[in-house]
C-alpha cells in the first residue's frame, strides 16, 4: 500500500475551520430543506402558471396511460421446471407413426413440451430417415379439436369408470352366456397388443380377432399362402431391382410401404458421382398415379386388361426362361407392349421384379409365377422377412359380416378401423351393429362407427401412446408419448388391459417385453432381433398357375366403362381426413386440391363432351353418386377412377361432405374386396362443381424449365439435354457468344462466411409432396381452404409443379411456330410427366430485391434472399417481378381469423391447435408478402450449436425441412463456401446441373439436375 | 389595340359579340347563380358513385387486398391499371397549359382552367390507387424517406415504385400550384362583383389581395412561365417514370425500352380524350358555346391523332421487337396478348385506340361535337384496357407454365375505380359551381385578337 494521501481539496489541504465545521454534514453545502417545510414559505409559494400546466399535462397522460390496457399475454413459467426441458431449445423423441395405413419410424420434435414437428428417423433399417406427407401431418393431427375430450356412452361423455365397471360386467355377462365376443381392428403391427388381445381372448372364452385393411392386400396374402405356404406380404428390395414391371401398383405414395419404396426407388434411380446406371421401370395402369408419372414407360390399362397381360407376360417370361405356358386370353393391341417388357424383364433375370396392384389371388399368384421366373425371390424379394403392415383378412371379415346379420355377435370391439365409413355395404353394417348387446369404438372420435357404438372408448394420439410396431419380422420400432395426454383419453391397449384384468398400465408391461437395454432401444426408437438363423429357401407350388388361369379366364373384359377406384397421395384411405394440411396438400399429378372427383380420359370426355368441373352420375354396384369431372390425360379411355379418402360425414369440420364417399363402390365378394367395377355414368342436370387446382396450366410450352434427356444420351454425352445457355453480344462487329454472367451490370453480393444453396435432382424426385407438408409444419405456413385456392392464392413456400408433354411439343432444339403454341397447351393423351419442386431459388441478383420500395426483402451475407415482414408494406411488386413465382401474399388477415376456422385450425384462435406453430418462426400477419426462407431458423440454431461447441459447422448439418423430408434424397442443402459440401459435389453444370431460367442471369442459388428417362432410343 | 392580329383566315376562338363585361358576365354566371337541375343530378349520381366507392376501399382497408381478384400470380390489375389510367388523363391539364403556353397556342386559354382543374382531381384519384394496393396502407409512410428511430433504415431508391412516390407527389404540387396561381385574376373577379359578404370574404381570402394592377399582371405572367418552364419536363417525366414500373422489372411485356415514350404519348392521348368528354359537356350544361368552339374541338382531335397514331405505332412496334428479339417468353407474351384467353381485352384496346382516332382525318368527323364526344368516350376504355393488358395480361402468363394463372375482378376492385370516377366527377361538379371554368381574365387578352367580331372587323 501506497502512503500517499490525497485530498479533496484545497479546503482539506488547510484544514482551516470552516471545512472542520463543514466536514461532518452530510451534504457539504447548506440545503434549503427546512425552508421549503416551513408552512409559512409553503403558503407563500405559488405554481406559476407555467408549472401548472406542466402538472396537468403529466397527470392526464400519466392518468391516459394508466386507463389503456396493456395487451395481456399468458405466459406461465414452469413452477418446478422439468429436468430436460429448457425453453426455445427443441427436445427429439424417437417414435413411430402408424395409423394402421402408413407406417413410418419417427423423430418428433418437441418445443416446451409440444410436439410440432415429425422427422423421418434415419436409424430405421426401413426407412432411414425418410417419410411422407400423411406422416408429416400427422402432428396437426394430435391438436384436432375434433377429438373426444373423454369417453362416451351412448353419445353422452362419461367416466373411465363408469364405463370400466359397465363394460366389464357386460363382458362377463355375455362371457356367461357364452356369447361371441369380436375385435375388428386394421392391422396390428404391435406385438404387445397382439399379447394383449391374446389374454384378452383367454379371459373371455369367446373372444376371436378379426383384421380388416380398409384398403385389403388378403388377395395377395392368401397367393402368398397358395405359392410358398407362407401367409404373408414379402418385403421388397426396389434398390436391387434392375428392372420394374408394375400392374397398377402405386408403391411410391401408396402401396404396402411407399415410403420404403420410395427409398429404394430413388437409390436405384440416382445418378451421382459418375453412376451410369439406373433401374428402368415400367407401368401398366388405368388411371395415371405417382408411381406411373415416374416411369419410363407407361401404358395404359383397364382394370379388366390387366389380369389378361399379366398372363400374358407370364407366359413370355415362361417362354423366354423355359417356364410351364398356361393357358391365357389374347392381350390384343397391348402384345408388343408385354413382349417388350418380358425382354427387359429376362435380360435383367435376378435384378428384376414385377409387382401388381391387385386383391385376386389369382393374379397375385401368377405375379409370384413371374418373379419366380425372373429369380427375384432372395434378390428383389424377401419372403423370410414379411412386411407385416398388412395382415387383413377378407375372408375373415365377410364371416363376422355375416355373423353380425344373423345376430351371433354379443360384443363387438372395433379398433383402428371405420368400418361404417371403409365398408362398401356400410349401411347394412349399421344395421347390424344396432343389435350387437355390447359395441365398443376405439376412435379418437366420434367418427361414422363410433355414433353407431355404445361406448366410445377413445383411444390416445400416437403422440401419446406408448408402443411397439414390427412393421417388418425382425424390425422393432418404439412409439412413447412426447406430451402428457392433451384430454381424457386412454390408450386402447390399457382399456383392454383393464378389462382382460392384467392391470392398467401398459407403459410397464411393454417394457417388460423389451427389457434388456430398455432406455437404448427407446432411446434409437428402433432395434432390430437376431435373425431366427438361416433363412429357409422358397418353394414355389406351380399347380396354383393352372389354377390362376382358370380364374383369370373368367375375368373377361366388360363392354362399357370401367370404373377404378385408387388412393391419393395426400389422404390415402382418409384416416386423417380431418387434417387441413393434407387437404390442402395439392394432387401430385392433377395438383388438386380439397376434393377427389372422377378422373375420365382426355378421349372419353372429347366424346361424352364432358368438361372439367361438369357433374355427372355414377352408378356403380347398385350405388350412385353425384361426382364433379376431371380430365385426367394418361387416364385409359374407358376407364374413370375415383379416390378414397374423402367424403367423409363424422370426421370433423375440415373433413366433412369434402368430396363423395369412393369405398360405397367397391365390392366384397367371395375373393375379398375389389376395388373396379364396370360403371355406368350419365351427364347430372346439376350445375358445375369448381374443382380447387393450384396449377391451371399442365404443359411446358416448350420452354427449357424441367431438363431432360434419355439414360443412353446422357452416357454418351454428360451434359445432354442441358446445354449451356449462351447469349449472343456484340463485340465491335463480331458477334460473340457468352454465358449469361458475363452480360451483367451488377456488382455481386459478397458472402465471405457462408453461401448457402440447394440442389434439387430431378431424377430422384418422384412428387410425393412429403416435403410440401413438412414445409407447412416448420414454417407455420397458413393453409388457406378450398375458395382461396380456387382464387391462385395458395400460401405454400413450396410447390411440385407437374408437367405433362404435348402431342404439339416441337423437337429440342426448334422454336415452335405461333399457330403451334395453342396446340401445345394441350397435353397429349398419354403424356410424359415431369415433377419440380420450387421454392425461393434465393437469386444473387434478385429481381424481386430491386424493386421493393422500402427493402423488406433483401441480401443476407450468407446469399439467402430474406423477407422483414415487419418492413413490408405489402406491394407485391416483388411477387410480380419473381420469375418463379414463388412469393406468397397474405390476401387476409389467416391468423385467428373466424373465416378461416374450419380450414385454418392451427391458425384459429382456438388455442389447442395453435400448439402446433412452431415458435421459431414467426407467424405472418396480413398485407404481408412470404416466401421460402431456405429454413433460416433451422440455419441460424445450426451455426449457434456450431459456436457454442467452438468447431466449425458440419456438412449435412443443417437441414432444411423439405430435404429432410424427402423420402429419396432429392434435396440437398449446403454451403458453397465449402468446398467439401456435398452441395459443391452436386454442382456440375457439364453434367446435369443448370439454373431455372438461367437465362435471366438472376443467379439463383439453388440448381436442378437434369431429368434422365432410361428409355429405348426408338420411344424416346 | 394589339400590334399581333390573328390572319383571317383562322376561324374565331370567341364567337359572337362579346364585350369584356359580357365574358364576366357568362364565366361567372354558374359561379354566381343557382345550380340547374341538370347539375343537381350528375352531383347526385356523382356523389353516390363516390360513396360506394368509399364503402368498397374502407372494405379493402378492413378486410385486407383479398377482397380484390388478385392471386399469386397476378398481384396488380384494376388497382395498377386504375392509377395509370388516371395519371395519364392527368397530363392534358398541365399539357395544354405549359407546353401550349411556352408554344403561344392561345386556343388553350378557354380550355386550360378545366383542363387543369380535371388533372388535379385525376392525380388524387390515381394517387389512392399505390397508396391503397398496398397490403398494409397504414404503413405506407415507409415510402417516404423520413428520418426514423428504426434503425439505418432507409428507402430503396433502385425501386421505381419509390421514383413513383417522387414524380407523382411533385407532379401533383406544381400542377396545383399552376392551376391556383392562373385562378387568382379570376377569383378576385368573382370577389369584386360579390354581393354577400361572405362571398366576398371567403374569396377575398382565396384572391390573396389581387387588384389588377399592372404590376400584378407582369409578375402574374412571369411566375406563369417559370411555372410553364418547370411543368413542361414533368408532363414528359412523369409518365416516363410511371412507364418504369413497368420497363425496369423482368416481366415479359413489361420489360420494354419502348414504355417511356410511348406512356407519354398514350398520356396525352388519354388526357385528351377525357378533356374533350368534359368540355363537351360543360359547354353544353354552362352555356359556354361561344368560348369553347368547334375550332377548339377540332385542335384538340388533331392532338388525338398525333398521339393516337404514336400510339398505334408503339402496339406494332412491340409486336416487331417481340419478334426480332427472337425472345421466346417476350415473343409469346405478344402472342398470348392478341390470341390467348384475354384477347378480347387486347382487341378492344386496339379497336378503341388504334382505329377509332383515325376517323379523325375525315374533317367532317373531327368538327362534329357528337362524334368528338363518342370518340373520347371510345378512347378512354380504349386507354382504360391498354393499362389493363400491359399490367395484368403479361402478368397472368409470365415464365413459369405452372403459375399462370386467369384474373378476374370482384365487386369491390370494380366498386373502387367507380368511386374513383364518382370523386372526380363530383369534384368537377363542385368545382363548376364554385371556380370560374374558363380563364376569364387571361381570354380577355384575346379578344380583341380573335373575337369574332374583331376578326371580322379586320375583313
Amino acid at each position: 500500500m501506497s502512503d500517499k494521501k490525497y485530498w479533496k481539496g484545497i479546503e482539506e489541504l488547510h484544514n482551516d475551520a470552516e471545512f472542520v465545521r463543514l466536514k461532518n454534514n452530510e451534504f457539504f453545502e447548506h440545503l434549503p430543506v427546512s425552508e421549503q417545510l416551513e408552512k409559512k414559505a409553503q403558503a407563500n409559494d405559488v405554481t406559476p402558471r407555467r408549472d401548472f400546466l406542466k402538472f396537468m399535462g403529466f397527470s392526464v397522460a400519466a392518468a391516459t396511460l394508466a386507463a389503456c390496457e396493456a395487451p395481456v399475454v399468458k405466459s406461465i413459467p414452469y413452477v418446478v421446471k422439468p429436468e430436460e426441458i429448457y425453453p426455445g431449445i427443441a427436445n427429439y423423441y424417437a417414435s413411430t407413426f402408424w395409423d394402421g395405413y402408413d407406417y413410418c419410424p419417427v423423430v418428433v420434435k418437441t418445443r416446451e413440451g409440444r410436439p410440432i414437428k415429425i422427422e423421418g428417423n434415419e436409424l430405421s433399417a426401413i426407412t432411414r430417415g425418410g417419410t411422407n406427407a400423411r406422416t408429416q401431418a400427422s402432428v396437426l393431427s394430435l391438436y384436432d379439436s375434433a377429438r373426444l375430450k373423454s369417453p362416451m356412452v351412448n353419445g353422452a361423455p362419461s367416466s373411465w369408470g363408469t364405463i370400466d365397471s359397465t363394460v366389464t360386467a357386460k363382458l362377463s355377462e355375455i362371457a356367461g352366456k357364452n356369447g361371441n365376443i369380436r375385435i375388428l381392428s386394421s392391422t396390428i403391427i404391435s406385438p404387445t397388443t397382439k399379447k394383449i388381445i391374446e389374454e384378452f381372448s383367454k379371459k373371455y372364452p369367446g373372444t376371436k380377432h378379426v383384421t380388416y385393411d380398409s384398403i385389403s392386400y388378403s388377395g395377395m396374402i392368401k397367393a402368398n399362402s397358395e405359392s410358398f405356404g407362407i401367409a404373408a406380404l414379402p418385403s421388397y428390395r426396389f434398390d436391387n431391382a434392375e428392372v420394374i414391371v408394375s400392374f397398377g401398383a402405386d408403391f411410391l405414395t401408396n402401396w404396402i410401404s411407399p415410403i420404403e419404396f420410395a427409398r429404394q426407388y430413388g437409390e436405384g434411380r440416382k445418378l451421382n458421382d459418375g453412376k451410369k446406371k439406373m433401374s428402368k421401370h415400367i407401368q401398366f395402369e388405368p388411371t395415371l398415379s405417382v408411381t406411373g408419372s415416374n416411369a419410363d414407360k407407361r401404358i395404359p390399362v383397364k382394370p379388366t386388361q390387366q389380369p389378361v397381360a399379366i398372363a400374358n407376360l407370364y407366359n413370355e417370361v415362361a417362354r423366354q426362361t423355359g417356364g410351364m405356358a398356361i393357358a391365357a386370353p389374347d392381350a390384343g393391341e397391348l402384345k408388343n407392349e408385354i413382349m417388350e417388357a418380358a425382354r427387359h424383364l429376362v435380360a435383367a433375370k435376378g435384378k428384376a421384379l414385377v409387382v401388381a396392384r391387385s386383391n385376386s389371388s389369382a393374379v397375385q399368384n401368377l405375379v409370384n409365377g413371374i418373379n419366380v421366373l425372373l429369380e427375384s425371390y432372395g434378390n428383389t424379394i424377401n419372403l423370410n422377412e414379411a412386411n407385416l403392415t398388412k395382415q387383413g383378412d377378407d375372408a375373415g371379415l365377410k364371416n363376422l359380416l355375416a355373423e353380425l346379420k344373423e345376430g351371433k355377435v354379443s360384443a363387438l370391439f372395433i379398433y383402428g378401423c371405420n368400418p361404417s365409413y371403409t365398408l362398401p355395404n356400410a349401411e347394412e353394417f349399421n344395421t347390424a351393429l344396432k343389435r350387437v348387446e355390447l359395441t365398443v369404438s376405439f376412435s379418437d372420435r366420434n367418427d361414422e362407427t363410433a355414433s353407431n357404438c355404445k361406448f366410445i372408448c377413445s383411444d390416445h394420439h400416437y403422440l401419446e401412446s406408448w408402443g411397439d410396431a414390427e412393421a417388418r419380422s425382425g424390425h422393432i420400432s418404439f412409439m412413447q408419448p412426447t406430451i402428457a395426454p392433451l384430454f381424457g383419453t386412454r390408450q386402447f391397449q390399457e382399456s383392454m388391459m383393464t378389462w382382460a384384468g392384467i392391470g392398467n398400465n401398459y407403459h410397464e408391461y411393454l417394457q417388460q417385453n423389451y427389457a434388456d437395454g430398455w432406455q437404448a432401444k427407446l432411446k434409437d426408437g428402433v432395434y432390430q432381433k437376431q435373425a431366427d438363423g438361416a433363412s429357409s429357401s422358397i418353394k414355389f407350388s406351380s399347380g396354383v398357375l393352372t389354377a390362376a388361369a382358370t380364374g383369370i379366364s373368367s375375368m373377361q373384359p366388360v363392354g362399357g366403362m370401367e370404373l377404378v377406384l385408387y388412393e391419393k397421395t395426400g389422404l390415402g384411405n382418409g384416416n386423417q381426413a380431418n387434417n387441413p394440411w393434407l387437404q390442402e396438400l395439392p394432387d401430385p399429378i392433377s395438383r388438386v386440391t380439397w376434393d377427389n372427383y372422377l378422373c375420365v380420359s382426355p378421349k372419353d370426355a372429347r366424346e361424352k363432351g364432358w368438361n372439367n368441373n361438369n357433374v355427372v352420375t355414377l352408378k356403380a354396384n347398385g350405388v350412385s353418386k353425384d361426382v364433379p369431372v376431371y380430365i385426367q390425360p394418361g387416364q385409359t379411355p374407358g376407364v374413370v377412377a375415383l379416390a378414397f379418402g374423402y367424403g367423409r360425414t363424422n370426421c370433423g369440420k375440415v373433413a366433412d361432405n369434402v368430396g363423395v364417399n369412393a369405398f360405397a363402390f367397391a365390392r366384397l365378394t367371395d375373393n375379398g374386396m375389389t376395388y373396379w367395377s364396370p360403371c355406368e355414368i350419365q351427364k347430372s342436370t346439376k350445375d358445375d362443381y369448381m374443382l380447387a387446382a393450384t396449377q391451371m396450366h399442365h404443359t411446358m410450352m416448350g420452354r427449357a424449365i424441367v431438363k431432360e434427356t434419355t439414360l443412353e444420351e446422357y452416357i454418351r454425352k454428360p451434359n445432354a439435354g442441358n446445354p449451356p445457355v449462351v447469349i449472343p453480344v456484340h463485340k465491335g462487329h463480331e458477334e460473340e457468344i457468352l454465358p449469361p454472367n458475363k452480360v451483367n451490370l451488377w456488382d455481386s453480393f459478397e458472402t465471405p462466411n457462408h453461401h448457402w444453396g440447394m440442389s434439387i435432382d430431378l431424377n430422384s424426385c418422384i412428387g410425393c409432396g412429403a416435403c410440401v407438408v413438412a414445409c407447412t409444419a416448420e414454417n407455420n405456413v397458413h393453409t388457406v381452404g378450398k375458395a382461396e385456392i380456387g382464387r391462385s392464392r395458395e400460401m405454400h413456400w413450396i410447390r411440385i409443379d407437374r408437367y405433362y408433354s404435348s402431342d404439339a411439343d416441337p423437337k429440342e432444339g426448334v422454336k415452335p411456330d405461333t399457330g403451334q403454341l395453342k396446340k401445345m397447351e394441350e397435353p397429349s393423351d398419354n403424356p410424359k410427366v415431369v415433377f419440380q419442386p420450387v421454392m425461393c431459388q434465393h437469386c444473387n441478383h434478385a429481381p424481386c430485391e430491386t424493386v421493393c420500395p422500402v427493402v423488406a426483402t433483401n441480401h443476407s451475407s450468407e446469399g439467402l434472399n430474406q423477407m422483414a415482414y415487419n418492413r413490408c408494406i405489402g406491394t407485391r411488386y416483388c411477387a410480380n417481378n419473381c420469375p418463379y413465382k414463388v412469393r406468397r401474399f397474405n390476401w387476409f388477415q389467416y391468423d385467428g381469423n373466424e373465416k378461416f376456422a374450419n380450414v385454418n385450425p392451427a391458425f384459429h384462435t382456438n388455442e389447442l391447435s395453435r400448439m402446433v406453430l412452431n415458435p421459431d418462426v414467426v407467424v405472418r400477419a396480413r398485407g404481408v408478402m412470404e416466401k421460402c426462407s431456405l429454413c433460416v431458423q433451422r440455419i441460424q440454431e445450426g451455426k449457434l450449436t456450431a459456436k457454442k461447441e467452438s468447431r466449425k459447422l458440419k456438412d449435412g448439418e443443417i437441414k432444411t425441412a423439405c430435404m429432410q423430408a424427402c423420402p429419396t434424397h432429392a434435396i440437398v442443402f449446403g454451403d458453397y463456401n465449402n468446398t467439401e459440401s456435398e452441395l459443391n459435389k452436386m454442382w456440375k453444370p457439364e453434367e446435369r446441373s443448370y439454373h431455372l431460367l438461367e437465362e435471366l442471369d438472376v443467379q439463383p442459388n439453388v440448381f436442378y439436375q437434369t431429368k434422365v428417362r432410361n428409355v429405348e432410343p426408338k420411344e424416346s | 389595340m394589339s400590334q399581333l392580329h390573328e390572319a383571317v383566315v383562322r376561324d374565331p376562338l370567341v364567337l359572337g359579340e362579346k364585350t369584356y363585361h359580357q365574358i364576366t358576365e357568362d364565366v361567372c354566371r354558374p359561379v354566381e347563380g343557382k345550380a340547374n337541375k341538370f347539375w343537381w343530378m350528375a352531383f347526385t349520381i356523382s356523389l353516390t358513385a363516390f360513396l360506394w366507392g368509399f364503402c368498397c376501399f374502407a372494405y379493402t382497408v378492413g378486410t385486407g387486398i383479398g377482397a380484390w381478384g388478385l392471386n399469386r400470380t397476378v398481384g396488380w390489375a384494376w388497382d395498377i391499371t386504375n392509377f395509370v389510367w388516371w395519371i395519364g388523363i392527368g397530363h392534358a391539364g398541365t399539357l395544354i397549359s405549359a407546353i401550349l403556353l411556352l408554344f403561344r397556342q392561345r386556343w388553350r386559354m378557354s380550355i386550360n382552367r378545366s383542363a387543369e382543374a380535371m388533372t388535379i382531381f385525376a392525380v388524387m384519384c390515381a394517387g389512392l390507387f399505390p397508396a391503397l394496393h398496398t397490403g398494409r396502407p397504414w404503413l405506407d409512410y415507409f415510402m417516404f424517406p423520413l428520418p426514423n428511430q428504426f434503425g439505418s433504415l432507409w428507402v430503396n431508391f433502385n425501386s421505381p415504385l419509390l421514383w413513383d412516390v417522387f414524380a407523382v407527389s411533385t407532379y401533383f404540387s406544381v400542377s396545383l400550384v399552376f392551376w391556383y396561381l392562373g385562378l387568382i385574376p379570376d377569383l378576385a373577379t368573382i370577389r369584386d362583383r360579390a354581393i354577400t359578404p361572405a362571398r366576398k370574404f371567403i374569396y377575398g381570402v382565396l384572391a390573396f389581395g389581387w387588384k389588377g394592377t399592372a404590376r400584378d399582371w407582369g409578375r402574374f405572367e412571369e411566375v406563369a412561365l417559370v411555372l410553364a418552364g418547370i411543368s413542361t419536363p414533368l408532363v414528359l417525366s412523369v409518365h416516363t417514370i410511371v412507364s418504369f414500373d413497368f420497363a425496369t422489372s423482368i416481366v415479359p411485356g413489361w420489360h420494354t425500352t419502348i414504355f417511356p415514350p410511348y406512356f407519354v404519348a398514350g398520356a396525352i392521348f388519354s388526357g385528351f380524350a377525357m378533356v374533350m368528354t368534359l368540355l363537351v359537356i360543360t359547354r353544353k350544361v354552362l352555356g359556354l358555346e361561344e368560348y369553347i368552339t368547334v375550332q377548339h374541338i377540332e385542335s384538340m382531335n388533331k392532338i388525338i391523332i398525333l398521339t393516337g397514331s404514336i400510339v398505334g405505332i408503339a402496339y406494332i412496334t412491340e409486336f416487331f421487337i417481340a419478334w426480332y428479339s427472337g425472345v421466346e417468353y417476350e415473343s409469346y407474351a405478344f402472342i398470348n396478348r392478341a390470341t390467348g384467353p384475354y384477347w378480347w381485352a387486347y382487341w378492344m384496346m386496339m379497336t378503341c385506340n388504334v382505329i377509332t382516332p383515325q376517323l379523325f382525318w375525315i374533317r367532317k368527323i373531327r368538327r362534329s361535337i357528337v362524334a368528338s364526344f363518342i370518340i373520347s368516350i371510345f378512347i378512354n376504355i380504349g386507354m382504360w384496357f391498354e393499362r389493363f393488358v400491359i399490367i395484368a395480361v403479361s402478368l397472368t402468363r409470365d415464365y413459369i407454365p405452372s403459375a399462370w394463372a386467369m384474373y378476374h375482378p370482384t365487386f369491390v376492385e370494380v366498386g373502387i375505380f367507380i368511386g374513383t370516377i364518382g370523386f372526380f366527377f363530383t369534384c368537377f361538379l363542385i368545382f363548376a359551381r364554385v371556380f370560374p371554368v374558363i380563364a376569364l381574365n387571361e381570354l380577355k387578352t384575346i379578344l380583341k385578337r380573335t373575337g369574332d367580331q374583331f376578326l371580322k372587323r379586320h375583313e
